[in-house]
């Protein structure tokens, strides 16, 4: 794999991005400057639109606004890449030939995978430690093992800007921290640009160089962790009473328990019912 | 094609190199097993010919290939102008139906798609009966009119469930459902024009819905091979991208294949091709629908292998259950179609039946 250097092709800039859904805006006027190497994490409650928000970006939705890369002309599939939340493991594919489809975009309507197609995916395999599992069915590997095989894919599309969709939601912590780590290294050594969509605020913190809080689709709040992540607005965004601790330099968020947790002391007796009689 | 200069390096280039390709023995494996089909299939017959004569018959028409031929005048005839033309058709019949049930399931990502799925069969079936109903079954100029109607109507039948679609291609859901619609609408439509027939017109048709592969000549053959061969490269061309399907439109598109433009050409392909057999054949159930499968189980499941492997496989099966439809009632013939579905569904039985049991 080429190292790549920071380029200002490598940015992003959104003006005005809104998505409807049968008439509701779900994606409210979005405006978004990326730079190029940066990592910024978007958050938000269910619903913010934070995935749609991703997923227009490549155009899987149909959106408003303009979208450009750093030079102003409009991104393709070769400059941006999505790793969608639950890709699709198809039955009986081999990890390489999963791996290569990601060389979709760099191949004509008929061509085929060139030797140096199979290169840049075997160069990627060996890279992510992945070069024993490349003849394993897809489905066959673990959440950990799968989640590092579809970047995998991502990094072969060789697209500057990588947008990650909840790249950690089905990885236990062990393996939510070393897909991040990957990530985090591939931004640093290759100059990457990555917008990850994320649920774990302290993750968020921990990796992001900046948040996007989203509120219902509309932009709320954008700057570094410290700036966004603030009790009483995410308190407010979440519908919900949290706080902001820090913790060996590290931002935590704890939400605050409704009510105490009281277990059921007595047995409750069933409600009577009607029993009809079986003979 | 895969000539190796040098070992590769480790496991890991061996397989990124193997990645898609069709290899080497399963391809000869597959031809192998058609040629076989193809000799039984030309020997096998009411009149019996001798194995080592055809052999020498078919090797020596190859070009620049000098043979002592060892068949009799009578039995050359026959085996030029009765035996073969009758193979290849039942081969290149196979062929078809495989490629494109290959293409339709590719394409609506179900393994349970097969080339009638939007209304081929009953579009075919209601042209053929309208064509012998009101009389049109004679040849008329150079055009046999039963073919034209029946392959006229089963375009008709796809384009109206394209329609129906509101010719969107991004949402194979719709369009299968308009497909159920509109096979239901030239069904019923058949039905009731079968019923206005009298009997030995309707007799007829029936036999010709079943699947026939009688010919004379080589006239049917010369009629569906350039639509194999067109169809046939144009599908195989795009397995590739029935690859990239496989993992869902949104991520396709992601990946910067437009689906909607891949399915309407290998709908079209696998449509044009289907009606072209179908026209030829009738309707021969199950071929389209096992074959697929048949390779995803040998070789498996890139539609790089399957789309290739598929049409030998499916060219090799047709040829070798023809020689039942021919000896099993003779002199009479079974419709190949019946046979097919008899050897298909235990099969397809016995292979759901282990998937099963694997998982």
């Amino acid at each position: 794999m080429t190292t790549r250097r920071l380029h200002p092709a490598h940015a992003l800039r959104a003006r005005d991005v809104r998505v409807s859904f049968a008439g509701s805006e779900v994606v409210a006027g979005v405006d978004l400057d990326l730079r190029a190497g940066e990592w910024l994490g978007l958050i938000g409650p269910n619903g913010s639109g934070k995935s749609t928000f991703l997923r227009s970006l490549v155009r899987l939705v149909p959106r408003t606004g303009t979208v450009e890369r750093g030079d102003g002309t409009p991104p393709g599939p070769t400059d941006l890449s999505l790793m969608p939340q639950s890709p699709e493991l198809p039955p009986g594919m081999p990890v390489v030939e999963y791996v290569l489809l990601g060389r979709t975009a760099h191949l004509g309507w008929l061509s085929m995978e060139s030797r140096a197609d199979r290169r840049i995916a075997t160069d990627v395999l060996r890279r992510l430690g992945l070069a024993s599992f490349a003849s394993r069915p897809v489905r066959s590997l673990s959440g950990g093992e799968a989640q590092r095989v579809v970047i995998a894919r991502a990094l072969v599309q060789q697209s500057p800007v990588l947008l990650l969709d909840e790249p950690t939601s089905a990885l236990d912590v062990g393996h939510q921290v070393e897909v991040l780590e990957l990530v985090d290294e591939l931004r640093r050594e290759d100059g990457l640009t990555v917008v990850a969509a994320m649920h774990d605020l302290g993750m968020a913190a921990r990796y992001a160089d900046r948040l996007l809080l989203l509120e219902r689709g509309a932009p709320v709040a954008l700057g570094t962790p410290e700036d966004v992540l603030e009790d009483t607005l995410l308190s407010r965004v979440y519908h919900h009473p949290v706080h902001v601790h820090r913790l060996d330099g590290h931002l935590v968020v704890l939400p605050q328990a409704r009510a105490p947790h009281t277990p059921v002391s007595a047995p409750t007796p069933l409600p009577a019912r009607n029993t009809t009689e079986v003979s | 094609m895969t000539t190796r200069t040098h070992a590769p390096a480790d496991a890991l280039d061996e397989a990124a190199e193997r990645a898609f390709r069709l290899s080497v023995p399963a391809l000869l494996g597959c031809t192998a097993l058609l040629l076989l089909a193809i000799l039984a299939s030309a020997t096998q017959g009411a009149a019996g010919l001798p194995v080592e004569g055809v052999v020498r018959a078919l090797v020596g028409a190859l070009p620049g290939v000098e043979l002592t031929q060892t068949l009799s005048t009578a039995q050359e005839a026959v085996l030029w102008q009765i035996r073969l033309p009758r193979t290849i058709l039942a081969a290149l019949v196979g062929a078809s139906l495989a490629m494109a049930g290959a293409g339709y399931q590719g394409v609506f990502r179900n393994p349970l798609a097969d080339p009638y799925l939007l209304g081929v069969s009953a579009g075919a079936g209601l042209g053929a009966v309208l064509a012998l109903g009101f009389g049109l079954d004679l040849a008329w100029g150079p055009i046999a009119a039963l073919p034209m109607a029946a392959f006229i109507g089963a375009v008709l039948a796809v384009t109206g469930s394209v329609l129906v679609a509101r010719g969107s291609f991004r949402d194979p859901a719709t369009l299968l459902l308009a497909g159920v619609a509109m096979a239901a609408l030239f069904s019923a439509t058949q039905t009731y024009a079968l019923t206005r027939l009298d009997e030995t017109r309707a007799r007829e048709v029936l036999s010709w819905l079943f699947g026939r592969l009688a010919t004379h000549g080589w006239g049917p053959v010369t009629l569906l091979l350039p639509y194999v061969l067109l169809a046939g490269a144009v599908l195989w061309l795009h397995a590739r991208h029935l690859d990239v399907l496989r993992l869902g439109d949104d991520e396709a598109r992601s990946l910067g294949l437009s689906p909607a433009r891949s399915r309407l050409v290998v709908v079209g392909a696998a449509t044009l091709i289907t009606a072209a057999a179908v026209s030829v054949s009738g309707l021969i159930a199950f071929v389209g629908l096992v074959t697929p499968h048949l390779v995803r189980l040998l070789v498996g499941h890139s539609y790089r292998l399957i789309v290739p492997l598929s049409a030998i496989l499916g060219a090799a099966f047709l040829a070798t259950v023809d020689i039942g439809a021919r000896t099993l009632v003779a002199p009479a013939e079974l419709p190949v179609g019946v046979i097919t579905a008899f050897v298909g569904a235990p099969f397809f039985c016995v292979v759901l039946w282990r998937r099963k049991a694997d998982s």
